[in-house]
């Protein structure tokens, strides 16, 4: 008995400050922000009862709302779909073999060490919709050159304007996406390229059926990383239009509900918020704790 | 190797300790001369007035000792944040800075201010406020505030070059909407593709509560916000209506732009007119124009006699541990000194009717001067008129109208929001 403490007790005394940390901070946090959501703190105003869902059923029956999620959908669509198939492409023509690797690979990461914020600044004007005349950014330069027809009024179309807010948010994480894929890429045996040229198979079918398949681990954390950061996205948003309607989502819908000291909606999208990650997160942390186990 | 290890972690530990306890002057509940001051006046020229009201008051209060408590940033959305969760901590400064108005009703309702009517009476402050201002900011025959300082909302800025290359006489404003779409219609076949300079959501709802008082009427439009007058009447249908039309004839990048930047727009001259509230004077200012000359303004057409307001208001805590230094601050930011030495500097006029015009520049002579005479009503954009859910929710549908057009659904999400907030 004496001995069972000696081993599991240090470790535990160790760990237990973070633990307590943790559970305060963040899980303890969840917990109040998850009771408010089910409270009518709709104001200054104390709670007074217990409300059940009614927030959550009054949230899903807002047009506003709504409209947030259909941003953030085409937003994540966007967002992954650009990442992905970019940093796809440069690690393949990377792994290809240039010269000078380091120069590109470094090119490619380095607006990812630009915060959304300062990038958001710059490329608020470059979307900038004026055309003609008065026209900046993207779109005079689509004038110089004589290019305009492309002249468009990025994210202030109705519809599809934030796939215009994923071009800054594609331009910075891509390269992140490139450098995952690239390890990958090298993590791939060359002798199992070479059997499988020897049994005859083509450059296509080698990607098919031997490089794809070792890879899918790496896009499938890709996936996870950049489709988490896209359902959180507000930062980029922020600095490129402040929080309007055209381009809200709904983190920017919370921070505007909480500066109207409605603490019940605002905890109630955040949960909401909280559900989606954790819809994404969750299952890929099974996966991994699987694949852990089957390793040992 | 372990010593000199342990001694470092010692100092980078007291190095907090004492950084803990810095030297900026803390509120303490026992010292009566102390007056701690919420703001969000941190930069630019509101930096400049609070400094210049803070200097009045230490001249009327020699043994007083001012507390900044300013938190700077997000045009005051940081300060409130700020202010929320003292609020909630029972922690009140002794005053804070918020928007005369309908913004306070939060507040209100939370019971986190004072009623200041007797303090208004023992001042004279009834008399020296115009009487349309006291109803305004009169919350069931209570007030809660004292404002420091006036801007006016619906103001154009005409550039008087555009206008006359266009025909237009720019002394003469037009006598309502219908007649103004007239003379934008004539700019924009003088060639001037933009006529009218628009920014961001708050500008269009700006915009759009000025067709809204210039169609309704003054006495009308108040009524919208004590639900006296429907909001799915015909008056508000005409200016959905009016405000359709005139987003024709604005710069298509509106959305992204922010107040300046429309600004600007109107001195390039690719635009001649912008609808914005009076801190736009410092923008011709610094262009080096003159009244008159280079630029003019007048009331938004149809608006003529109607002074639209917005104002900075202090207030005084339930609970505010230095409550009579608090009420000398509040005295000091109406006396006719606090407000000129606070006006000139951040370039708003004083909410007294005894000002000296004299004083001011052409601008605020003018704005001086119809303050004076005008029936005053609350500027929704800027927290006076509505609760701030309320103006966020019409804020929402406006922005939603600048993208899709629906004049059906802005009615609707106005009608809505209105339910919603007076339900």
């Amino acid at each position: 008995m004496k001995k069972g403490y000696k081993n599991w007790g240090p470790p535990l005394l160790l760990v237990a400050p973070t633990i307590v940390i943790i559970g305060i901070f963040v899980y303890g946090l969840i917990g109040a922000n998850i009771s408010v959501s089910l409270s009518n703190r709709n104001s200054l105003l104390p709670a007074t009862e217990f409300v059940g869902l009614d927030n959550y059923f009054a949230l899903f029956a807002e047009e506003r709302f709504i409209h947030s999620l259909q941003n953030l959908g085409v937003f994540t669509v966007f967002f992954i779909g650009g990442t992905m198939i970019f940093g796809f492409l440069w690690a393949w023509m990377l792994d290809k073999g240039v010269t000078a690797e380091g120069v590109f690979r470094s090119v490619f990461l380095f607006p990812m060490a630009i915060s959304f914020v300062a990038s958001g600044v710059v490329w608020r004007w470059l979307l900038n919709s004026a055309e003609g005349d008065r026209a900046s950014g993207l779109n005079r330069i689509f004038e110089i050159m004589g290019l305009d027809f492309l002249q468009n009024a990025w994210w202030s179309e109705p519809g599809w304007g934030m796939a215009a807010i994923a071009l800054p948010a594609i331009w910075q994480l891509a390269g992140y996406v490139m450098a995952l894929f690239l390890s990958g890429f090298r993590g791939i045996p060359e002798e199992l390229r070479e059997a499988a040229r020897m049994d005859g198979a083509t450059e296509w079918k080698l990607y098919r059926y031997v490089i794809f398949p070792q890879l899918s681990p790496v896009a499938l954390s890709a996936l996870i990383i950049v489709g988490h950061m896209s359902l959180k996205v507000f930062d980029l948003i922020m600095a490129i239009t402040k929080s309007i309607y055209q381009t809200e989502v709904p983190a920017t819908y919370l921070w505007v509900a909480l500066t109207a000291n409605d603490y019940a909606k605002s905890a109630t999208i955040a949960t909401i918020l909280l559900l989606f990650v954790a819809v994404v997160i969750v299952p890929y942390l099974i996966y991994t704790a699987r694949a852990e186990k089957r390793q040992r | 190797m372990r010593k000199p290890l342990s001694i470092i972690a010692g100092a980078v530990a007291l190095g907090l300790v004492l950084a803990g306890c810095s030297t900026t002057p803390s509120s303490d509940p026992d010292n009566a001369n102390q007056v701690e001051v919420f703001t969000w006046w941190a930069s630019g020229s509101e930096k400049v007035g609070l400094d210049a009201l803070v200097k009045v008051f230490e001249e009327q209060n020699p043994d007083a000792e001012f507390i900044n408590a300013s938190v700077a940033g997000g045009a005051g959305s940081n300060a409130k944040a700020a202010l929320a969760s003292r609020l909630e901590a029972n922690n009140p400064p002794d005053t804070f800075q918020a928007h005369a108005g309908a913004e306070l009703t939060d507040y209100i309702n939370a019971g986190q201010l004072q009623d200041l009517s007797s303090f208004f009476q023992e001042n004279g402050l009834t008399d020296v406020f115009p009487e349309s201002l006291i109803e305004r900011i009169t919350v069931d025959g209570a007030i809660y505030s004292v404002p420091s300082n006036i801007h006016r909302a619906n103001v154009v800025w005409a550039n008087t070059q555009v206008l006359t290359d266009a025909g237009i006489d720019p002394m003469t404003a037009p006598a309502d909407i219908d007649a103004w779409l007239v003379d934008l219609k004539k700019l924009k076949d003088a060639g001037v593709e933009t006529p009218l300079a628009l920014g961001t959501e708050w500008t269009q709802m700006q915009l759009f509560e000025n067709v809204l008082i210039a169609d309704l009427g003054a006495e009308d439009y108040s009524g919208l916000w004590t639900g006296d007058t429907a909001w799915d009447s015909a008056g508000v249908e005409t200016a959905i209506a009016h405000y359709g039309e005139l987003l024709e004839y604005t710069n298509s990048d509106f959305a992204g732009l922010d107040w300046d930047a429309a600004t600007q727009i109107v001195l390039d001259g690719n635009a001649a007119y912008n609808v914005m509230g009076d801190w736009a004077e410092s923008a011709f200012q610094q262009a080096g124009w003159t009244y008159d000359n280079e630029y003019t303004t007048w009331a938004t057409p149809g608006t003529d006699g109607v002074f639209d307001f917005l104002a900075d208001s202090f207030t005084l805590s339930v609970g505010a541990p230095h409550e009579a230094a608090a009420i000398d601050w509040l005295t000091t930011i109406s006396s006719a000194e606090g407000q000129k030495a606070f006006n000139l500097a951040k370039g708003s006029i004083p909410a007294r009717t005894d000002t000296v015009a004299s004083d001011y520049p052409a601008y605020q002579q003018t704005a001086i001067k119809s303050f004076g005479e005008d029936t005053v009503v609350s500027s929704l954009a800027h927290g006076a008129a509505a609760s701030i859910a309320w103006s966020g929710d019409i804020s929402s549908a406006i922005g939603k109208f600048g993208a899709d057009r629906d004049a059906a659904s802005l009615l609707d999400g106005l009608v809505a929001a209105a339910d919603k907030a007076q339900g």
